[in-house]
Protein backbone atom coordinates (compact mmCIF):
# COMPACT_ATOMS: atom_id res chain seq x y z
CA UNK A 1 0.00 0.00 0.00
CA UNK A 2 2.75 2.50 1.21
CA UNK A 3 4.65 1.45 -2.19
CA UNK A 4 1.09 2.64 -4.47
CA UNK A 5 0.64 5.65 -2.30
CA UNK A 6 4.79 6.64 -2.78
CA UNK A 7 4.28 5.92 -6.79
CA UNK A 8 1.76 8.44 -6.46
CA UNK A 9 3.39 11.13 -4.62
CA UNK A 10 6.57 10.34 -6.84
CA UNK A 11 4.75 11.19 -10.10
CA UNK A 12 1.91 13.64 -8.89
CA UNK A 13 2.73 15.98 -11.38
CA UNK A 14 2.52 13.89 -14.76
CA UNK A 15 -1.09 12.23 -12.68
CA UNK A 16 -2.27 15.93 -12.98
CA UNK A 17 -1.59 16.84 -16.23
CA UNK A 18 -3.49 13.02 -17.17
CA UNK A 19 -6.56 13.95 -15.37
CA UNK A 20 -6.38 17.12 -16.97
CA UNK A 21 -5.83 16.21 -20.57
CA UNK A 22 -8.63 13.62 -20.06
CA UNK A 23 -11.19 16.93 -19.42
CA UNK A 24 -9.85 18.73 -21.84
CA UNK A 25 -9.91 16.26 -24.59
CA UNK A 26 -13.42 15.58 -24.07
CA UNK A 27 -14.13 19.20 -23.43
CA UNK A 28 -12.57 20.58 -27.06
CA UNK A 29 -14.47 18.15 -29.39
CA UNK A 30 -17.32 18.61 -26.94
CA UNK A 31 -19.76 20.15 -30.02
CA UNK A 32 -18.24 18.46 -33.10
CA UNK A 33 -21.14 18.32 -35.88
CA UNK A 34 -21.32 14.69 -37.09
CA UNK A 35 -19.98 15.31 -40.15
CA UNK A 36 -16.56 16.23 -39.22
CA UNK A 37 -16.66 12.80 -37.19
CA UNK A 38 -14.35 11.04 -39.74
CA UNK A 39 -12.04 13.83 -40.42
CA UNK A 40 -11.59 14.62 -36.60
CA UNK A 41 -11.11 10.94 -35.97
CA UNK A 42 -8.63 10.87 -38.34
CA UNK A 43 -6.97 13.79 -36.98
CA UNK A 44 -6.70 12.36 -33.93
CA UNK A 45 -5.33 9.56 -35.34
CA UNK A 46 -2.55 11.50 -36.85
CA UNK A 47 -1.86 13.23 -33.42
CA UNK A 48 -1.30 9.93 -31.30
CA UNK A 49 1.62 9.46 -33.68
CA UNK A 50 3.30 11.84 -31.22
CA UNK A 51 4.61 7.80 -30.52
CA UNK A 52 7.18 8.53 -33.13
CA UNK A 53 9.17 10.45 -30.57
CA UNK A 54 9.25 7.51 -28.36
CA UNK A 55 10.82 5.61 -31.41
CA UNK A 56 13.21 7.98 -32.53
CA UNK A 57 14.98 8.18 -28.61
CA UNK A 58 14.41 4.48 -28.58
CA UNK A 59 16.73 4.17 -31.53
CA UNK A 60 19.04 7.05 -30.95
CA UNK A 61 19.79 5.41 -27.28
CA UNK A 62 20.44 1.42 -28.59
CA UNK A 63 24.10 0.52 -28.78
CA UNK A 64 25.64 -0.17 -32.22
CA UNK A 65 25.79 -3.50 -31.40
CA UNK A 66 22.75 -4.33 -30.15
CA UNK A 67 21.11 -5.49 -33.47
CA UNK A 68 17.72 -6.65 -32.08
CA UNK A 69 17.09 -3.16 -31.00
CA UNK A 70 18.24 -1.46 -34.00
CA UNK A 71 15.84 -3.20 -36.14
CA UNK A 72 13.30 -2.96 -34.21
CA UNK A 73 13.64 0.79 -33.37
CA UNK A 74 13.97 1.56 -37.03
CA UNK A 75 10.54 -0.78 -37.39
CA UNK A 76 9.42 1.16 -34.90
CA UNK A 77 9.90 5.07 -36.37
CA UNK A 78 8.54 3.88 -39.72
CA UNK A 79 5.57 2.84 -38.17
CA UNK A 80 5.51 5.81 -36.22
CA UNK A 81 6.43 8.18 -39.30
CA UNK A 82 3.43 6.27 -41.36
CA UNK A 83 1.32 7.11 -38.71
CA UNK A 84 2.23 10.73 -38.48
CA UNK A 85 2.09 11.39 -42.09
CA UNK A 86 -0.05 9.37 -43.72
CA UNK A 87 -2.53 10.63 -40.63
CA UNK A 88 -2.11 14.33 -41.34
CA UNK A 89 -2.04 14.04 -45.18
CA UNK A 90 -5.42 11.62 -44.94
CA UNK A 91 -6.99 14.07 -42.96
CA UNK A 92 -6.00 16.92 -45.02
CA UNK A 93 -7.43 15.26 -48.09
CA UNK A 94 -11.08 14.63 -46.52
CA UNK A 95 -11.10 18.12 -45.25
CA UNK A 96 -9.70 19.75 -48.71
CA UNK A 97 -12.92 18.45 -49.90
CA UNK A 98 -14.90 20.32 -47.54
CA UNK A 99 -13.54 23.66 -47.86
CA UNK A 100 -14.25 23.28 -51.99
CA UNK A 101 -17.58 22.92 -50.91
CA UNK A 102 -17.83 25.74 -48.59
CA UNK A 103 -16.84 28.33 -51.26
CA UNK A 104 -19.62 27.27 -53.72
CA UNK B 1 19.74 22.84 -25.34
CA UNK B 2 17.23 20.86 -23.11
CA UNK B 3 15.64 23.81 -22.54
CA UNK B 4 15.00 24.91 -25.86
CA UNK B 5 13.35 21.38 -26.22
CA UNK B 6 11.19 21.73 -23.34
CA UNK B 7 9.58 24.73 -25.48
CA UNK B 8 9.71 22.73 -28.30
CA UNK B 9 7.60 19.95 -26.38
CA UNK B 10 5.54 22.56 -24.85
CA UNK B 11 4.25 24.23 -28.41
CA UNK B 12 3.82 20.65 -29.68
CA UNK B 13 1.54 20.08 -26.83
CA UNK B 14 -0.56 23.30 -27.63
CA UNK B 15 -0.84 22.74 -31.25
CA UNK B 16 -2.32 19.38 -30.69
CA UNK B 17 -4.72 21.32 -28.00
CA UNK B 18 -5.77 23.98 -30.21
CA UNK B 19 -5.28 21.70 -33.46
CA UNK B 20 -8.41 19.25 -32.30
CA UNK B 21 -10.18 21.87 -31.30
CA UNK B 22 -10.23 23.52 -34.66
CA UNK B 23 -10.64 20.66 -35.76
CA UNK B 24 -14.42 20.45 -34.60
CA UNK B 25 -15.27 23.22 -36.27
CA UNK B 26 -16.42 22.72 -40.08
CA UNK B 27 -14.73 25.97 -40.96
CA UNK B 28 -11.20 25.61 -39.38
CA UNK B 29 -11.07 22.40 -39.55
CA UNK B 30 -8.11 22.16 -42.35
CA UNK B 31 -6.73 24.68 -40.94
CA UNK B 32 -6.16 22.98 -37.46
CA UNK B 33 -5.04 20.02 -38.65
CA UNK B 34 -2.46 22.18 -40.57
CA UNK B 35 -1.45 23.91 -37.08
CA UNK B 36 -1.27 20.06 -35.07
CA UNK B 37 1.05 18.47 -37.89
CA UNK B 38 3.23 21.91 -37.54
CA UNK B 39 3.63 21.14 -33.73
CA UNK B 40 4.14 17.81 -34.49
CA UNK B 41 7.04 18.01 -36.70
CA UNK B 42 8.33 21.05 -34.19
CA UNK B 43 8.47 18.44 -31.73
CA UNK B 44 10.35 15.57 -33.94
CA UNK B 45 12.74 18.06 -35.20
CA UNK B 46 13.77 19.02 -31.76
CA UNK B 47 13.56 15.51 -30.24
CA UNK B 48 16.27 14.91 -32.98
CA UNK B 49 18.90 17.33 -32.17
CA UNK B 50 18.31 18.48 -28.83
CA UNK B 51 17.53 15.62 -26.93
CA UNK B 52 19.72 14.35 -24.18
CA UNK B 53 19.83 11.38 -21.76
CA UNK B 54 19.00 12.41 -18.54
CA UNK B 55 21.18 10.37 -16.55
CA UNK B 56 24.53 10.33 -18.89
CA UNK B 57 24.08 13.39 -20.84
CA UNK B 58 24.61 12.45 -23.74
CA UNK B 59 22.49 13.00 -27.38
CA UNK B 60 20.91 10.82 -29.18
CA UNK B 61 23.06 8.53 -32.49
CA UNK B 62 22.61 6.33 -35.01
CA UNK B 63 21.14 9.22 -37.20
CA UNK B 64 21.60 7.64 -40.27
CA UNK B 65 18.81 4.79 -39.21
CA UNK B 66 16.76 7.32 -37.60
CA UNK B 67 16.44 9.62 -40.84
CA UNK B 68 16.25 6.69 -43.41
CA UNK B 69 13.33 5.60 -41.22
CA UNK B 70 11.82 9.01 -41.23
CA UNK B 71 12.33 9.20 -44.71
CA UNK B 72 10.59 5.73 -45.62
CA UNK B 73 8.24 6.18 -43.35
CA UNK B 74 6.87 9.81 -45.02
CA UNK B 75 7.63 8.67 -48.53
CA UNK B 76 5.20 5.45 -48.09
CA UNK B 77 3.21 7.32 -45.68
CA UNK B 78 2.53 9.84 -48.33
CA UNK B 79 1.99 8.00 -50.98
CA UNK B 80 -0.77 5.94 -49.95
CA UNK B 81 -2.71 8.41 -48.54
CA UNK B 82 -2.56 10.40 -51.52
CA UNK B 83 -3.47 7.16 -53.73
CA UNK B 84 -6.16 5.62 -51.49
CA UNK B 85 -9.66 6.25 -53.11
CA UNK B 86 -11.79 8.56 -51.01
CA UNK B 87 -14.48 5.30 -50.50
CA UNK B 88 -11.32 3.60 -49.11
CA UNK B 89 -10.37 6.57 -46.06
CA UNK B 90 -12.07 4.58 -43.17
CA UNK B 91 -9.81 1.78 -44.21
CA UNK B 92 -6.42 3.67 -44.01
CA UNK B 93 -7.29 5.34 -40.94
CA UNK B 94 -7.74 2.23 -39.33
CA UNK B 95 -4.33 0.98 -40.82
CA UNK B 96 -2.38 4.08 -39.74
CA UNK B 97 -4.17 3.81 -36.43
CA UNK B 98 -2.24 0.10 -36.08
CA UNK B 99 0.75 1.36 -37.19
CA UNK B 100 0.85 3.63 -34.41
CA UNK B 101 -0.26 0.96 -32.58
CA UNK B 102 2.39 -1.30 -33.07
CA UNK B 103 5.30 1.26 -32.76
CA UNK B 104 4.22 1.95 -28.88
CA UNK B 105 4.23 -1.74 -28.97
CA UNK B 106 7.95 -2.06 -30.01
CA UNK B 107 8.56 1.16 -27.98
CA UNK B 108 7.76 -1.28 -24.75
CA UNK B 109 9.71 -4.59 -26.09
CA UNK B 110 12.85 -2.49 -26.53
CA UNK B 111 12.50 -0.81 -23.39
CA UNK B 112 11.89 -4.13 -21.51
CA UNK B 113 14.62 -5.83 -23.36
CA UNK B 114 17.09 -2.85 -21.68
CA UNK B 115 15.14 -3.18 -18.51
CA UNK B 116 15.56 -6.75 -17.99
CA UNK B 117 18.91 -6.56 -18.85
CA UNK B 118 20.39 -3.74 -17.33
CA UNK B 119 18.74 -3.21 -14.07
CA UNK B 120 18.69 -6.43 -13.24
CA UNK B 121 22.31 -7.99 -14.27
CA UNK B 122 23.65 -4.86 -12.17
CA UNK B 123 21.59 -6.01 -9.23
CA UNK B 124 19.25 -2.40 -9.06
CA UNK B 125 15.76 -1.94 -8.01
CA UNK B 126 12.87 -2.36 -10.39
CA UNK B 127 10.99 0.66 -11.01
CA UNK B 128 7.71 -0.75 -10.89
CA UNK B 129 6.17 2.83 -12.43
CA UNK B 130 8.76 2.32 -15.56
CA UNK B 131 7.69 -1.49 -15.81
CA UNK B 132 3.56 -0.41 -15.55
CA UNK B 133 4.02 1.74 -18.23
CA UNK B 134 6.07 -0.81 -20.16
CA UNK B 135 3.66 -3.87 -19.79
CA UNK B 136 0.34 -0.94 -20.60
CA UNK B 137 2.20 0.28 -23.62
CA UNK B 138 2.46 -3.51 -24.93
CA UNK B 139 -0.23 -4.94 -23.99
CA UNK B 140 -2.53 -1.81 -25.37
CA UNK B 141 -0.66 -0.70 -28.17
CA UNK B 142 -0.62 -5.16 -29.58
CA UNK B 143 -4.21 -5.00 -28.74
CA UNK B 144 -4.38 -2.12 -31.19
CA UNK B 145 -2.86 -3.15 -33.58
CA UNK B 146 -4.27 -6.41 -34.35
CA UNK B 147 -7.54 -5.17 -34.22
CA UNK B 148 -6.84 -2.48 -36.38
CA UNK B 149 -5.45 -4.67 -38.72
CA UNK B 150 -8.92 -6.89 -38.37
CA UNK B 151 -10.94 -3.89 -38.78
CA UNK B 152 -8.51 -2.79 -42.34
CA UNK B 153 -9.25 -5.97 -43.60
CA UNK B 154 -13.05 -6.51 -43.07
CA UNK B 155 -13.00 -3.00 -44.52
CA UNK B 156 -11.75 -3.76 -47.62
CA UNK B 157 -13.75 -6.79 -47.95
CA UNK B 158 -10.60 -9.63 -46.64
CA UNK B 159 -12.14 -10.65 -43.68
CA UNK B 160 -15.41 -11.96 -43.14
CA UNK B 161 -17.53 -11.56 -39.76
CA UNK B 162 -16.60 -14.48 -37.76
CA UNK B 163 -18.83 -15.12 -34.61
CA UNK B 164 -18.40 -18.43 -32.04
CA UNK B 165 -20.57 -19.06 -29.34
CA UNK B 166 -18.75 -18.17 -25.83
CA UNK B 167 -16.61 -15.63 -27.40
CA UNK B 168 -17.24 -12.93 -24.66
CA UNK B 169 -16.07 -15.46 -22.18
CA UNK B 170 -12.78 -16.18 -24.20
CA UNK B 171 -12.01 -12.51 -24.24
CA UNK B 172 -12.83 -11.72 -20.82
CA UNK B 173 -10.53 -14.96 -19.86
CA UNK B 174 -7.94 -13.51 -22.37
CA UNK B 175 -8.03 -10.50 -20.26
CA UNK B 176 -7.48 -12.02 -17.04
CA UNK B 177 -4.25 -14.29 -18.76
CA UNK B 178 -3.03 -11.05 -19.31
CA UNK B 179 -3.53 -9.38 -16.49
CA UNK B 180 -2.55 -12.04 -14.43
CA UNK B 181 1.14 -12.56 -16.27
CA UNK B 182 1.60 -8.26 -16.27
CA UNK B 183 0.72 -8.71 -12.18
CA UNK B 184 3.04 -11.73 -11.59
CA UNK B 185 5.94 -10.14 -13.80
CA UNK B 186 5.68 -6.99 -12.13
CA UNK B 187 6.42 -8.33 -8.42
CA UNK B 188 8.75 -10.78 -9.76
CA UNK B 189 10.96 -9.93 -11.97
CA UNK B 190 14.24 -11.76 -12.74
CA UNK B 191 15.95 -12.48 -15.61
CA UNK B 192 14.73 -16.05 -15.69
CA UNK B 193 10.93 -15.00 -16.01
CA UNK B 194 11.61 -12.22 -18.37
CA UNK B 195 10.21 -14.71 -21.09
CA UNK B 196 6.89 -14.23 -19.60
CA UNK B 197 6.56 -10.63 -21.26
CA UNK B 198 6.86 -11.82 -25.02
CA UNK B 199 4.10 -14.28 -23.84
CA UNK B 200 1.77 -11.09 -22.78
CA UNK B 201 2.54 -9.62 -26.11
CA UNK B 202 1.59 -12.69 -28.11
CA UNK B 203 -1.73 -12.81 -25.93
CA UNK B 204 -2.61 -9.52 -26.51
CA UNK B 205 -2.06 -9.75 -30.21
CA UNK B 206 -4.56 -12.64 -29.92
CA UNK B 207 -6.93 -10.18 -28.25
CA UNK B 208 -7.03 -7.84 -30.83
CA UNK B 209 -7.96 -9.92 -33.30
CA UNK B 210 -10.53 -12.11 -31.29
CA UNK B 211 -12.16 -8.19 -30.05
CA UNK B 212 -13.07 -6.98 -33.38
CA UNK B 213 -13.46 -10.59 -35.10
CA UNK B 214 -17.14 -10.68 -34.53
CA UNK B 215 -18.26 -7.00 -34.54
CA UNK B 216 -20.29 -6.23 -38.01
CA UNK B 217 -19.00 -4.63 -40.96
CA UNK B 218 -21.07 -1.26 -40.17
CA UNK B 219 -20.08 -1.46 -36.80
CA UNK B 220 -16.58 -0.97 -38.10
CA UNK B 221 -16.21 2.97 -37.60
CA UNK B 222 -16.83 2.64 -33.61
CA UNK B 223 -14.50 -0.03 -33.17
CA UNK B 224 -11.98 2.15 -35.16
CA UNK B 225 -12.43 5.12 -33.43
CA UNK B 226 -11.89 3.16 -29.99
CA UNK B 227 -8.80 1.39 -30.90
CA UNK B 228 -7.84 5.08 -31.94
CA UNK B 229 -7.77 6.12 -28.50
CA UNK B 230 -6.21 2.79 -27.22
CA UNK B 231 -3.56 4.01 -29.32
CA UNK B 232 -3.39 7.40 -27.79
CA UNK B 233 -3.16 5.63 -24.59
CA UNK B 234 -0.21 3.44 -25.38
CA UNK B 235 1.19 6.69 -26.45
CA UNK B 236 0.60 8.20 -23.23
CA UNK B 237 2.32 5.12 -21.80
CA UNK B 238 5.63 6.05 -23.74
CA UNK B 239 5.28 9.46 -22.36
CA UNK B 240 5.39 8.29 -19.16
CA UNK B 241 8.28 5.67 -19.72
CA UNK B 242 10.71 8.98 -21.20
CA UNK B 243 8.94 11.60 -18.52
CA UNK B 244 7.96 13.00 -22.24
CA UNK B 245 5.34 15.32 -21.95
CA UNK B 246 4.36 15.94 -25.68
CA UNK B 247 3.87 12.18 -25.93
CA UNK B 248 1.98 12.27 -22.57
CA UNK B 249 -0.44 15.04 -23.68
CA UNK B 250 -0.91 14.39 -27.07
CA UNK B 251 -1.62 10.79 -26.03
CA UNK B 252 -4.10 11.52 -23.20
CA UNK B 253 -6.11 13.89 -25.24
CA UNK B 254 -6.21 11.68 -28.30
CA UNK B 255 -7.45 8.88 -25.48
CA UNK B 256 -9.93 11.24 -24.33
CA UNK B 257 -11.25 12.93 -27.62
CA UNK B 258 -11.36 9.41 -28.81
CA UNK B 259 -13.86 7.91 -26.37
CA UNK B 260 -16.02 10.54 -26.54
CA UNK B 261 -15.77 10.19 -30.23
CA UNK B 262 -16.62 7.07 -30.10
CA UNK B 263 -19.51 7.63 -27.95
CA UNK B 264 -21.31 9.99 -29.92
CA UNK B 265 -20.64 7.89 -33.19
CA UNK B 266 -22.78 6.05 -31.25
CA UNK B 267 -25.47 8.40 -30.44
CA UNK B 268 -25.84 8.97 -34.24
CA UNK B 269 -26.47 5.71 -34.45
CA UNK B 270 -28.44 5.61 -31.64
CA UNK B 271 -26.99 2.18 -30.53
CA UNK B 272 -25.19 2.00 -26.76
CA UNK B 273 -21.08 1.47 -26.72
CA UNK B 274 -22.05 -2.10 -25.58
CA UNK B 275 -24.37 -3.18 -27.89
CA UNK B 276 -21.49 -2.56 -30.70
CA UNK B 277 -18.87 -4.23 -29.00
CA UNK B 278 -20.89 -7.49 -27.63
CA UNK B 279 -22.24 -7.65 -31.36
CA UNK B 280 -26.16 -7.74 -31.15
CA UNK B 281 -25.94 -7.02 -35.01
CA UNK B 282 -23.15 -8.69 -36.11
CA UNK B 283 -23.45 -11.84 -33.77
CA UNK B 284 -26.25 -12.97 -35.58
CA UNK B 285 -28.58 -12.45 -33.39
CA UNK B 286 -31.53 -12.61 -36.31
CA UNK B 287 -34.40 -12.51 -34.57
CA UNK B 288 -37.14 -14.74 -35.88
CA UNK B 289 -37.52 -12.55 -39.01
CA UNK B 290 -36.60 -15.39 -41.67
CA UNK B 291 -40.23 -16.81 -41.07
CA UNK B 292 -41.64 -13.45 -41.48
CA UNK B 293 -43.23 -13.93 -44.80
CA UNK B 294 -42.28 -10.99 -47.19
CA UNK B 295 -44.51 -9.68 -49.66
CA UNK B 296 -43.21 -9.42 -53.74
CA UNK B 297 -41.79 -6.33 -55.06
CA UNK B 298 -41.91 -4.79 -57.98
CA UNK B 299 -39.21 -3.85 -60.87
CA UNK B 300 -39.09 -0.50 -62.91
CA UNK B 301 -37.71 -0.25 -66.19
CA UNK B 302 -34.66 1.97 -66.60
CA UNK B 303 -36.90 4.11 -69.21
CA UNK B 304 -39.95 4.01 -66.98
CA UNK B 305 -37.24 5.57 -63.92
CA UNK B 306 -35.95 7.59 -66.38
CA UNK B 307 -39.25 9.20 -67.52
CA UNK B 308 -40.43 9.55 -64.08
CA UNK B 309 -37.87 11.48 -62.91
CA UNK B 310 -37.52 13.73 -65.83
CA UNK B 311 -41.17 15.02 -65.62
CA UNK B 312 -41.34 15.29 -61.37
CA UNK B 313 -40.69 18.83 -59.82
CA UNK B 314 -38.75 17.40 -57.30
CA UNK B 315 -36.19 14.87 -56.85
CA UNK B 316 -34.17 14.03 -53.54
CA UNK B 317 -31.22 11.44 -53.90
CA UNK B 318 -30.51 9.22 -50.93
CA UNK B 319 -27.18 7.94 -51.24
CA UNK B 320 -25.78 5.35 -49.26
CA UNK B 321 -22.96 2.66 -48.89
CA UNK B 322 -23.80 1.31 -52.11
CA UNK B 323 -22.95 4.35 -54.11
CA UNK B 324 -19.44 4.32 -51.97
CA UNK B 325 -18.63 1.28 -53.34
CA UNK B 326 -19.49 1.50 -56.94
CA UNK B 327 -17.72 4.78 -56.83
CA UNK B 328 -20.44 6.51 -58.48
CA UNK B 329 -21.06 10.23 -56.93
CA UNK B 330 -19.25 11.35 -60.23
CA UNK B 331 -22.01 10.26 -62.40
CA UNK B 332 -24.66 10.80 -59.49
CA UNK B 333 -23.62 14.64 -60.05
CA UNK B 334 -23.92 14.19 -63.79
CA UNK B 335 -27.60 12.85 -63.25
CA UNK B 336 -28.53 16.15 -60.99
CA UNK B 337 -27.02 18.22 -63.56
CA UNK B 338 -29.18 16.91 -66.18
CA UNK B 339 -32.22 17.08 -63.98
CA UNK B 340 -31.39 20.32 -63.04
CA UNK B 341 -31.09 21.12 -66.98
CA UNK B 342 -34.92 19.71 -67.34
CA UNK B 343 -35.93 22.26 -64.80
CA UNK B 344 -36.25 19.49 -61.86
CA UNK B 345 -35.33 20.43 -57.85
CA UNK B 346 -32.32 18.14 -57.24
CA UNK B 347 -31.36 18.02 -53.18
CA UNK B 348 -29.26 15.40 -51.50
CA UNK B 349 -30.67 13.35 -48.05
CA UNK B 350 -27.94 12.75 -45.98
CA UNK B 351 -28.03 10.47 -43.22
CA UNK B 352 -25.36 11.22 -40.34
CA UNK B 353 -24.12 7.40 -40.64
CA UNK B 354 -24.76 6.64 -44.48
CA UNK B 355 -21.77 4.73 -46.13
CA UNK B 356 -19.16 3.27 -43.66
CA UNK B 357 -18.72 6.24 -41.52
CA UNK B 358 -20.36 9.41 -40.19
CA UNK B 359 -19.78 12.04 -42.87
CA UNK B 360 -18.76 9.39 -45.24
CA UNK B 361 -21.27 11.07 -47.46
CA UNK B 362 -20.68 14.44 -47.66
CA UNK B 363 -16.76 13.89 -48.13
CA UNK B 364 -17.67 11.48 -50.80
CA UNK B 365 -20.05 14.41 -52.56
CA UNK B 366 -18.14 16.83 -52.18
CA UNK B 367 -15.17 15.14 -54.25
CA UNK B 368 -17.66 15.24 -57.14
CA UNK B 369 -18.55 18.96 -56.78
CA UNK B 370 -21.70 18.46 -55.75
CA UNK B 371 -22.40 22.00 -54.42
CA UNK B 372 -22.96 22.48 -50.39
CA UNK B 373 -26.28 23.82 -50.15
CA UNK B 374 -28.00 20.58 -52.25
CA UNK B 375 -26.88 17.93 -48.97
CA UNK B 376 -29.59 18.56 -46.68
CA UNK B 377 -29.05 16.90 -43.27
CA UNK B 378 -31.62 14.27 -41.98
CA UNK B 379 -34.34 16.76 -40.33
CA UNK B 380 -34.20 18.95 -43.07
CA UNK B 381 -34.75 16.29 -45.14
CA UNK B 382 -37.44 14.63 -43.17
CA UNK B 383 -39.40 17.67 -43.71
CA UNK B 384 -39.25 17.79 -47.45
CA UNK B 385 -39.98 14.35 -48.78
CA UNK B 386 -43.64 14.69 -48.38
CA UNK B 387 -42.94 17.51 -50.95
CA UNK B 388 -41.27 15.26 -52.82
CA UNK B 389 -41.72 13.32 -55.88
CA UNK B 390 -39.48 10.90 -56.39
CA UNK B 391 -36.93 9.60 -54.08
CA UNK B 392 -33.91 7.87 -55.76
CA UNK B 393 -32.22 5.69 -53.01
CA UNK B 394 -28.80 4.29 -54.04
CA UNK B 395 -27.47 1.64 -52.25
CA UNK B 396 -28.69 2.93 -48.86
CA UNK B 397 -30.67 0.35 -46.43
CA UNK B 398 -30.69 0.43 -43.02
CA UNK B 399 -31.00 3.95 -42.96
CA UNK B 400 -34.11 4.36 -44.56
CA UNK B 401 -35.64 1.18 -43.10
CA UNK B 402 -39.13 2.25 -41.53
CA UNK B 403 -38.53 -0.64 -39.10
CA UNK B 404 -36.52 1.80 -37.51
CA UNK B 405 -39.89 3.85 -36.39
CA UNK B 406 -43.03 1.14 -36.45
CA UNK B 407 -41.09 -2.39 -35.11
CA UNK B 408 -39.65 -2.83 -31.36
CA UNK B 409 -38.36 -5.99 -32.23
CA UNK B 410 -35.99 -4.64 -35.16
CA UNK B 411 -32.27 -4.49 -33.91
CA UNK B 412 -32.49 -1.14 -35.40
CA UNK B 413 -35.77 0.48 -33.55
CA UNK B 414 -35.07 3.81 -32.08
CA UNK B 415 -32.15 4.74 -34.73
CA UNK B 416 -33.33 7.64 -36.55
CA UNK B 417 -34.63 7.39 -40.17
CA UNK B 418 -34.61 9.20 -43.51
CA UNK B 419 -38.72 8.98 -43.83
CA UNK B 420 -38.93 8.62 -47.40
CA UNK B 421 -42.30 7.02 -47.94
CA UNK B 422 -43.51 10.10 -47.24
CA UNK B 423 -42.72 10.94 -50.96
CA UNK B 424 -44.98 10.29 -53.66
CA UNK B 425 -42.44 7.67 -55.45
CA UNK B 426 -39.07 5.87 -53.76
CA UNK B 427 -36.57 3.97 -56.32
CA UNK B 428 -34.28 2.08 -55.25
CA UNK B 429 -31.18 1.04 -56.58
CA UNK B 430 -29.41 -1.64 -55.33
CA UNK B 431 -27.38 -4.79 -56.55
CA UNK B 432 -29.88 -7.55 -54.84
CA UNK B 433 -32.55 -7.96 -52.69
CA UNK B 434 -29.72 -9.17 -49.77
CA UNK B 435 -30.55 -7.23 -46.39
CA UNK B 436 -28.52 -4.36 -45.72
CA UNK B 437 -25.00 -4.52 -42.78
CA UNK B 438 -27.93 -4.67 -39.61
CA UNK B 439 -28.78 -8.08 -41.89
CA UNK B 440 -32.36 -7.76 -41.47
CA UNK B 441 -35.64 -7.01 -44.40
CA UNK B 442 -36.50 -3.79 -45.35
CA UNK B 443 -40.15 -3.51 -45.75
CA UNK B 444 -39.76 -0.42 -47.33
CA UNK B 445 -38.91 -2.29 -50.28
CA UNK B 446 -41.87 -4.05 -50.36
CA UNK B 447 -44.60 -1.13 -50.19
CA UNK B 448 -46.85 -0.20 -52.96
CA UNK B 449 -44.85 3.59 -53.93
CA UNK B 450 -41.42 1.13 -53.67
CA UNK B 451 -39.89 0.27 -57.12
CA UNK B 452 -36.64 -1.35 -57.07
CA UNK B 453 -33.86 -0.82 -59.75
CA UNK B 454 -31.45 -3.29 -59.72
CA UNK B 455 -27.60 -3.12 -60.83
CA UNK B 456 -24.44 -1.58 -59.89
CA UNK B 457 -25.22 2.13 -58.42
CA UNK B 458 -22.41 3.46 -61.40
CA UNK B 459 -23.65 1.29 -64.19
CA UNK B 460 -27.04 1.55 -63.28
CA UNK B 461 -26.60 5.78 -63.24
CA UNK B 462 -25.08 5.57 -66.11
CA UNK B 463 -27.72 4.01 -68.51
CA UNK B 464 -29.75 6.14 -66.31
CA UNK B 465 -28.90 9.33 -67.43
CA UNK B 466 -28.59 8.02 -71.54
CA UNK B 467 -32.19 7.54 -70.47
CA UNK B 468 -32.98 10.80 -69.42
CA UNK B 469 -30.72 12.37 -72.61
CA UNK B 470 -33.21 10.87 -74.25
CA UNK B 471 -36.67 11.88 -72.36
Amino acid sequence: MEKILNLITEHQQILYIVILMIFLGIEVIGKVPSVLHTPLMSGANAIHGVVIIGAIIVMGKAESDNYMALILGFLAVILGTLNVVGGFVVTDRMLEMFKKKTKG
Amino acid sequence: MENILTICYLIGSVTFIIGLKMLSHPAKARKGNLVAAAGMSIAILGTIFLYEDKEEGKKLGNYIWIFSGLIIGTVVGTLIAKKVKMTAMPQMVSLFNGMGGACAALISVIEFQHLSQHTLEHGGAVHHGLLISIFLGAIIGSISFAGSMIAWGKLNGNIKDYAYGGQQITNVGLMVVILGIAAYLLFTLTPENAFWFYIIFGVSLLYGVLFVMPIGGADMPVVISLLNSFTGVAAACGGFLYDNKVMLTGGILVGAAGTLLTILMCNAMNRSLKNVLLGSFGGGTKQGEGSKEQGSYKEISLSDAATIMAYSTKVMIVPGYGLAVAQAQHTCHELEKLLEEKGVEVKYAIHPVAGRMPGHMNVLLAEADVSYDKLLEMEEANEEFKNTDVVLILGANDVVNPAAKNDPSSPIYGMPILEVEQAKTVIVNKRSMKPGYAGIENDLFFQPKTSMLFGDAKATLQKLVAEIKNV
